[in-house]
């Protein structure tokens, strides 16, 4: 039975000869950039030596991880990250939500289409290209401080101070993402039927009872979706922006894991590394895993698989 | 069309102020940094908000551009631009196809590994080390092979190779096209949509790409714009940021020399934007389709 079964899958390739070596060279590339570095997640059980390879160095049970907890870089930095993240979940994750509804209050077509790009272009460019810009704009004489200059507010550099730095992680990231972020809310505001307003208006609704009653709930799928898209990366907190906008004064607020981890790899302290990398993937792919089910629990229809 | 009340008129009146205050916060740092980079030292030490250069001049760029190596980082950017694109579109799109084809076996199989891919990944330092075996570091490919094909750009592809109707594809072959004819002569041109958006998704991440180059290449010679701009601007702002602290003074010469290094790195993707703006916003309807 199960030779039949082997030949006859030999059988569909041969079939499709053609059709396996266009796929081929494609997927075998995937394989080698995908797959082969989730092999080398192994040197962070090992004492890894070059001359060894990976499989060829002796096994080290769980030093590295027990050396992680045990130590202040990696502690700092996990409560860093966790910091961040909460954070950014707070004030910019809601943000292009509210974004989308505003814009979907506005009636005159050209001024949201006016407001709509403006507010993408952000999105397109590096954080080297941001920190860049960022960097002269929030100096001591920079722009930011122009402007606040008129509200009598004494000039700051920002960015050197290490107790501005989670307020301006959060700022320059909604600065960043929240009109691109409003796009797939403003889509799902799009789909609305318009007969639902009409009805609401007939009743007396106010514009908030509006916005609170049909708006709202008709964006609930959508919310759900992104957050658990989301929460994978919960310990990503942003590691372009946050490695561009930081200082040495702020070094020490600012350091996550994946600074942790670049530390150790140019440090060639690979094993710990890869010891901190796994833990973070492995506490995303957890966090997805459990939160889909959650969400399954409440509506079998929703979730992302 | 009901009344409005004057409730709804103040709301209306605060929602537009609000937005256009975002606009403006928005926008205000890239003007201030333009501006900076067509000032003098003299004016950019001004008080005022610098909307508009007080006398424009092209001092800084021509001194950027004239002394500072940034050419040849701008021309290994663009082939890194243009490589990567081609690689991403050849690659993907002939791996897409098989698994949008009913009769390709297995295909369930391939694409929860590609999934999965999406999910859990091997990190940085496993992924250095393979690059470092490969005999890859310093050169190119390390920076356009790991990206050739990823699950996303997989995913969108398929998904849209499978909205073409089965009976275009059986009467190409009917009409005694071969697959890769099939392919390359009746479902390529069907797909441009596609096609463009993954292409220019893949240009402006190439672009902006500069962690890869950062860890892989060591060469000074080979290194991308991005690079160059973290090296000349932040790099060097850090360093300086406390001494002008204690200082109080900022040198403005060097101020606008940042602020038009930056800029040369922005005005390409400044120029396309208007452009390709439309197409990432299809785009982002492509990926929600759920696969």
């Amino acid at each position: 039975m199960k030779h039949n079964r082997f030949r006859a899958a030999i059988r569909s390739y041969a079939s499709n000869k053609y059709l396996l070596l266009m796929f081929l060279p494609g997927f075998l590339l995937f394989l080698l950039f995908q797959y082969v570095p989730m092999y080398g997640i192994l040197i962070a059980f090992k004492d890894f030596r070059i001359i060894d390879g990976i499989l060829g160095s002796p096994w080290a049970g769980l030093k590295h991880f027990e050396y992680l907890f045990a130590g202040a870089g990696f502690t700092n930095a996990l409560r860093n990250t966790l910091i961040i993240a909460l954070l950014k979940y707070a004030f910019v994750f809601p943000a292009p939500i509210i974004l989308a509804i505003l814009l979907n209050e506005i009636r005159l077509n050209w001024f949201r289409r006016t407001i709509q790009t403006v507010t993408y272009l952000p999105h397109f460019f590096s954080w080297v290209i941001l920190g860049g810009i960022l960097f002269t704009f929030l100096g001591r004489d920079g722009g930011f401080n122009r402007i606040l200059s008129y509200f009598g507010v004494q000039p700051v550099s920002w960015l050197i101070e290490p107790s501005y730095f989670y307020g301006i992680i959060v700022a320059t990231d909604v600065w960043q993402s929240v009109g691109w972020g409003s796009i797939i809310y403003f889509a799902a505001l799009a789909g609305i039927d318009p007969t639902l307003y009409e009805a609401a208006v007939a009743d007396g609704a106010s514009r908030w009872r509006r916005i609170w009653h049909i708006t709202l709930p008709a964006l609930a799928p959508t919310i759900t979706i992104m957050l658990l898209l989301s929460i994978g990366n919960f310990l990503s907190v942003g590691f372009d922006q946050i490695y561009n906008l930081m200082t040495a004064t702020t070094s020490e607020v600012g350091d996550i894991l994946d600074t942790y981890v670049l530390r150790r790899l140019l440090t060639m302290n690979y094993e710990l590394g890869a010891a901190a990398g796994l833990f973070s993937s492995t506490f995303g792919l957890l966090l997805v895993v459990v939160a889909n089910r959650l969400v399954k629990l409440y509506d079998k229809d929703q979730g992302i698989w | 069309m009901h009344h409005r009340t004057w409730g709804e008129k103040v709301f209306d009146g605060v929602n537009m102020v609000l937005l256009l205050a975002l606009a403006f916060l928005t926008l205000y740092p890239f003007m201030y940094t333009l501006t900076m980079s067509l000032s003098t030292p003299v004016d950019a030490k001004m008080p005022g908000l610098h909307l508009l250069p007080m006398n424009p001049t092209l001092e800084a760029y021509n001194k950027v551009l004239t002394q500072s190596g940034i050419l040849q980082a701008f021309v290994n950017t663009t082939i890194r631009t243009v490589g990567g694109i081609t690689l991403v579109l050849v690659f993907t799109s002939l791996t897409a196809y098989p698994l949008s084809r009913k009769s390709f076996p297995h295909r369930g199989l391939f694409m929860k590994l590609f999934v999965f891919s999406m999910l859990f990944n091997g990190g940085l330092i496993p992924m250095y080390l393979l690059i470092r075996n490969l005999g890859l570091l310093n050169t190119m490919w390390a920076l356009l092979l790991p990206g050739v094909v990823t699950a996303f750009n997989l995913i969108i592809m398929r998904n849209f190779f499978q909205s073409i109707p089965e009976e275009i594809i059986d009467s190409a072959k009917i009409d005694g096209a071969g697959e890769l004819r099939t392919f390359t002569s009746v479902v390529l041109p069907l797909s441009m949509p596609v096609l463009a958006v993954i292409a220019l998704w893949s240009g402006v991440s190439h672009w902006n790409a500069w962690f890869d180059a950062m860890i892989y290449i060591q060469d000074l010679d080979k290194q991308v714009l991005q690079l160059f701009v973290r090296r000349t601007v932040i790099e060097e702002s850090d360093a300086l940021a406390s001494q002008t602290e204690l200082m109080h003074a900022t040198s403005y010469s060097k101020e606008t020399l940042k602020a038009a290094t930056v800029m040369i790195a922005t005005l390409p993707i400044l120029c396309v934007y208007p452009f390709i703006q439309r197409f990432f916003v299809k785009g982002i309807m492509l990926g929600s389709v759920k696969g």
